[in-house]
């Protein structure tokens, strides 16, 4: 396939999003997009760690949490202007990640896994239990809606889907930036073989703990967004449970692939709103998908679509090969 | 004084249920290098399936623990099967990514047969006992003198019989058990269905004293992870050590420091150990 044709892809499904609210009409369904687009980016963050850098991350949800927590207790505890607060949050994310990952990112492998998974579960405790700051199980409540910018109000449904899209877009400019960069290069060569970089020079753990930052700056921005726009926030959001569900979206998706997080979750946030009556049991038919797919495409739907590509390309060059063979023969 | 006592033996109680679900994990993690994230899940059932046959088909307590531990071991057995056989020659983070697959739908599956809801496991063995000014129930005591009987049953399973020591040769040296004719999936299969064993033992022991419910294995096996990464992932003995010792250092920590943090005591301790030592106290170098 020409890169050009991809090019128009992206751009329809750019246009799709844009014009979505217009097609369906119904705040429900944008409400549910809305949700979808805010987990897409929180994915965004892992896919960076995990999928190009080849690290586990089991904190996630935390990440993204301490983010939520962090516009939460800024507008509605210390009565902070909401934009501030919405800048801040990410950046006192990415700076907690930056201390966790200097600690957590000596261990390799399967003591990354549970340590980032112990990680998490102390966050939750601690937002869990620390009622007098976060009000622990009874929940964060009346956080506001986005402020005004000028003359644009984020109050409607719409305007509030217009803004998480933009900020998707941009999240998801920013990771083809990285990953097509010398420092995106570098995430994929530490993931194939850490020895191996090492050896060429590379710093790995400057490297990881950048990747780990990012990560968590993303989280972070979801979190944030997430605060915003459901404006209750209870300890739940960093729980282990959430950290699995934005592991199921990226694996679905395609992990270490630029599109697999958007699509992961957006489909498995649909397929989850149309499987409403199954609620608790979901994971009945989830888990068994990650399972499956991680046994039989570990790479996820662009996986896939990725070598059938690759396929067809081949096929296409077998066939002119072919052609140019035969059309040889004819001359001779 | 009389509180430091009590406490010990509570945490002598809470350590040996730890030390059991440390022990299973452990031995897969000795010969697959797989962290199974899953075995929580399987300690769950184990605790489900001896609830299940003492209040619906009726029956005696022991019989109810046998049967939870045939199925539980064969449940184990076909995860082995059906997930990691396949997932042998994948990285290693699939494996990982596999075992919260199973662990997911094993709590759906939970839920969906036997509801939410908290249940509470009767045990014929409610008499409270006085001695020497500590106060227990007959659970607790037989709790831990249950779990030093298995464990050393497991010591001679493992040092004394035939098969048994394949378990221990494939842990050790894999090519080298290969070389002696050894076979993999059977050593696989085997030692899933011990830890499936020894978790089931572990829940059917401590459900009538905790209670019952799809979550119930979340917090036991990150704290047998946190007893694994203290003793050395791999090592049988770290792991017996390592779930007494969280267990007297939870106990203690729960009546001197606070009991809403109790549960954070063990992530603290192992984020402090991972801390200072990335490997785990006994790690055994790089495999």
């Amino acid at each position: 396939m020409p890169k050009k044709f991809e090019k128009y892809i992206v751009i329809f499904f750019i246009v799709l999003a844009i014009i979505f609210p217009l097609i369906t009409q119904n705040d429900y369904y944008i409400h549910i997009m809305t949700l979808a687009f805010i987990w897409s980016i929180a994915v965004y963050g892992l896919n960076l760690l995990a999928g190009y850098t080849g690290y586990l991350s089991l904190a996630h949800a935390g990440f993204f949490a301490i983010g939520a927590y962090a516009v939460g207790l800024l507008t509605v505890k210390i009565e902070m202007g909401f934009w501030v607060a919405f800048i801040l949050a990410p950046i006192i994310t990415a700076v907690i990640g930056f201390f966790i990952g200097i600690i957590s990112l000596r261990t390799k492998e399967h003591y990354f896994a549970i340590y980032t998974l112990c990680v998490g579960y102390v966050i939750y405790l601690i937002i869990d239990k620390w009622d007098s700051l976060t009000e622990g199980v009874r929940g964060l409540m009346g956080i506001p809606a986005p402020a005004n910018i000028g003359p644009i109000s984020f109050t409607t449904p719409l305007s509030q889907y217009y803004l998480v899209l933009a900020i998707l877009l941009l999240v998801i400019f920013i990771i083809y930036r990285i990953i097509n960069s010398l420092v995106g290069r570098t995430f994929i060569a530490i993931r194939n073989s850490e020895p191996l970089a090492l050896s060429l020079g590379i710093s790995t753990i400057k490297n990881k703990l950048l990747s780990f930052v990012l990560s968590t700056f993303f989280a972070g921005l979801a979190g944030a967004l997430y605060a915003s726009f459901v404006r209750f926030l209870g300890p739940d959001i960093a729980s282990t449970a959430i950290t699995f569900d934005l592991l199921m979206y990226l694996i679905v998706g395609g992990i270490g692939t630029l599109f697999g997080p958007i699509v992961g979750t957006t489909l498995i946030v649909w397929i989850s709103q149309n499987l409403q009556f199954l609620q608790d049991y979901r994971m009945l038919i989830f888990g068994p998908l990650l399972t499956i797919l991680i046994i039989f495409a570990p790479r996820g739907i662009m996986g896939i679509i990725g070598d059938w590509k690759v396929k067809s390309s081949e096929k296409k060059r077998n066939k002119e090969a072919q052609k140019s063979q035969s059309e040889l023969k004819k001359e001779a | 004084m009389e509180i430091l006592i009590q406490q010990l033996f509570n945490g002598l109680t809470i350590g040996s249920i730890y030390s059991l679900v440390a022990l299973g994990l452990t031995l897969v993690y000795g010969i697959l290098h797989i962290p199974n994230f899953a075995h929580g899940a399987i300690y769950m059932i184990g605790g489900y399936i001896t609830l299940t046959m003492m209040t619906y088909v009726g029956v005696n307590y022991w019989i109810s623990i046998a049967v939870s531990i045939i199925v539980v071991g064969v449940l184990s057995v076909l995860m082995e099967r059906l997930v990691f056989h396949p997932l042998r020659n994948t990285i290693i983070i699939n494996n990982k990514i596999a075992a919260i697959g199973i662990l997911l739908f094993l709590e759906a599956l939970a839920q969906l047969i036997w509801g939410a809801d908290f249940r509470q496991m009767s045990s014929p063995y409610n008499q409270v006992l006085n001695l020497f000014g500590v106060t227990f129930t007959v659970q607790r005591l037989l709790i831990i003198v249950a779990a030093i009987v298995v464990m050393v049953l497991l010591y001679l399973f493992l040092k004394k019989t035939f098969i048994g020591r394949t378990i221990i040769a494939m842990s050790q040296n894999r090519e080298g058990a290969f070389l002696v004719g050894i076979n993999a999936n059977k050593v696989a299969m085997l030692t899933f269905f011990v830890a499936g064993a020894l978790a089931a033992i572990a829940a059917s022991l401590t459900s009538p004293i905790n209670l019952v419910f799809p979550g119930m294995g979340h917090l036991v096996i990150l704290k047998a992870f946190v007893i694994i990464i203290i003793g050395g992932m791999g090592s049988i003995p770290g792991a017996i050590l390592g779930g007494y010792l969280l267990g007297f250092t939870e106990s203690i920590g729960a009546t001197y420091i606070s009991g809403d943090y109790k549960d954070i005591i063990a992530f603290i301790l192992l984020i402090i150990i991972l801390t200072i030592k990335p490997n785990g106290i006994f790690a055994k170098g790089e495999h």
